[in-house]
């Protein structure tokens, strides 16, 4: 699904933040990404969601090489991938129903023709009741849910979570991972960044640790 | 995708009922009346404002150098001088006949010994008597509107019947009058320019600050996968709107503006201040042709507005890339 050949990454003339980085992430798996403050864990987000390009290496998603890409090539390939933002940019000005259905907003579908399917996924992360709410009136948590209900509306392949329970308390954090979990046996591949120890013992899965700029896979 | 419906997560996740809104389906993309774009309605507002009333004073310019530049070219004078040996009386009356008889001449007028003593009272002072002074005689010619008058042929004949009688077109001061009329107009072009060049800088600036607050939307956007077209159509109409609106009221403000000019102006033509103010302006009015370009300000200005906010959006695209 995801390749990442002898990737580096700079900025400016700056020095290298990621070195040589080559690994996989295969369709239906989970990973945590993980490391200290500076090891580079945002930028690998920001490469994986095709935000940034890498200054050298390769880097194949979904069977397309990324350099080769035109924009609109790389807005297509974006809507496979969903990203849940540590600060969760949602809109203030939409409700959360509305900012949960903007990925299929911008896809040129008729509100009609989703609306169920977005009801029946605020219900699911318990957030049914706040469909007509305006994001600054929910907690954390409730924007948190409502981030991840958005990165997973259009059903992506790849879901990747840039500490998503750094803004919650650890029941709230569970009860995240627990959502995580569910979607990714639903088939999607979930790639979740945190500094959070305790919620990675909590769950068995691979880690992939960044330690100066370079990366450690534990399998 | 997990099913849809999870006992586990519904009881777990679910907070209690707190309905906060009312159902939205449809909200703009674009925030609507947000303080910057309020600020922006209000600049565009104001300069097409100013741009409009400039347009309004270049057409009003413009028209009362095209009157007055008419006005001189309308009337003519048959000046006879009085001549040893001749009757000065029977050659106005001759000369008043010659014109007469030009086709394209729609009144010939010869001036009494009492008006000319008229003319010349400020001079000469009251209660002179032109029998002891060999002052000429005045014939004012005047041409029928749109019509060409052969003044070649009245040179001529003139010349030839009446040798005390020369013919003034007036032919300098047309010139004069056609170079003050389009040095007026000229000035009143740069300083349009000046102003429109200002608006369309003050438009500018107020888009992109504008834009500026809109940054997180057109982030959101792009990491949700809408096209880089999908969000800068978005904020073009929103913009083209903002400019058309604020457009529509500093123009409309003018075009209203104008109107009620040319209604008191209408009004006080009859008064001696009006007549003074109608003689060296005409009458106000930028006709037509003024109220077209006042609209079409309005359309550049939201244009520049709408132009303004793409550009800014691909801008900011390309650094999110």
């Amino acid at each position: 699904m995801v390749r990442f050949e002898n990737v580096g990454l700079r900025y400016g003339l700056g020095p290298e933040v990621l070195r040589d980085l080559s690994f996989r992430i295969d369709p239906h798996s989970f990973q945590f990404l993980t490391g200290p403050s500076g090891a580079g864990k945002t930028s690998l987000l920001k490469l994986l969601f095709l935000s940034l390009k890498p200054t050298r290496g390769l880097i194949t998603q979904f069977g397309h090489d990324v350099a080769t890409l035109n924009k609109d090539a790389l807005s297509a390939l974006r809507r496979r991938v969903g990203i849940v933002f540590q600060d969760f940019r949602l809109l203030d000005h939409m409700t959360t129903y509305e900012n949960v259905a903007l990925p299929l907003r911008v896809m040129g579908r008729q509100e009609d023709s989703y609306r169920d399917e977005v009801i029946e996924l605020l219900n699911w992360v318990g957030l049914g009741e706040r469909m007509w709410a305006l994001p600054p009136v929910l907690s954390g948590g409730e924007k948190q849910r409502a981030a991840i209900a958005r990165a997973v509306i259009a059903r992506p392949q790849l879901l990747l979570a840039d500490e998503p329970t750094g803004n919650v308390d650890p029941s709230l954090g569970q009860r995240l991972l627990r959502l995580f979990i569910e979607l990714n046996k639903s088939g999607t591949s979930v790639v979740i960044a945190t500094h959070d120890i305790a919620l990675m013992d909590q769950y068995d899965a691979r880690r992939l640790v960044l330690h100066d700029g370079r990366l450690h896979i534990y399998d | 995708m997990p099913p849809m419906t999870d006992d586990r997560y519904e009881t777990d996740l679910s907070t209690p009922s707190r309905r906060s809104g009312e159902p939205r389906f449809d909200t703009p993309i674009v925030p609507r009346n947000s303080i910057s774009g309020r600020a922006l309605v209000a600049v565009v507002a104001i300069m097409t404002f100013l741009a409009s009333m400039t347009v309004g004073a270049v057409f009003q310019v413009r028209h009362a150098a095209a009157d007055w530049q008419s006005d001189v070219a309308k009337e003519m004078t048959i000046q006879v001088k009085p001549m040893s040996g001749r009757n000065i009386d029977d050659d106005v009356a001759r000369a008043v006949a010659l014109a007469k008889g030009i086709p394209g001449i729609a009144g010939v007028k010869p001036m009494s010994k009492a008006d000319s003593a008229k003319l010349l009272e400020p001079f000469l002072g009251a209660g002179l008597s032109l029998d002891e002074l060999p002052v000429p005689r005045m014939i004012v010619v005047t041409l029928a509107s749109g019509a060409i008058a052969d003044l070649a042929q009245l040179r001529r004949v003139l010349a030839s019947e009446v040798p005390s009688a020369s013919f003034d077109d007036h032919r300098g001061w047309v010139e004069r009058m056609r170079a003050m009329a389009l040095s007026a107009v000229f000035a009143g072009v740069v300083v349009f320019a000046l102003v429109l060049a200002a608006t369309i800088l003050s438009v500018t600036f107020a888009t992109r600050g504008a834009m500026a607050t809109n940054r997180p939307v057109i982030e959101v956007l792009h990491f949700v996968g809408a096209r880089n077209a999908f969000i800068a159509g978005h904020f073009q109409r929103h913009f083209l709107l903002l400019g058309l609106q604020g457009g529509a009221v500093g123009g409309g403000a003018a075009i209203v503006l104008f109107a009620i000019l040319g209604l008191v102006s209408r009004w006080f033509s009859g008064s001696v201040g009006g007549q003074e103010t109608s003689a060296l302006f005409g009458t106000f009015s930028v006709g037509l042709a003024g109220y077209l370009a006042v609209v079409a300000v309005i359309v550049l200005i939201a244009l520049v507005t709408a132009f303004t906010s793409r550009h800014t959006v691909n801008r900011t695209l390309e650094a999110i890339d």
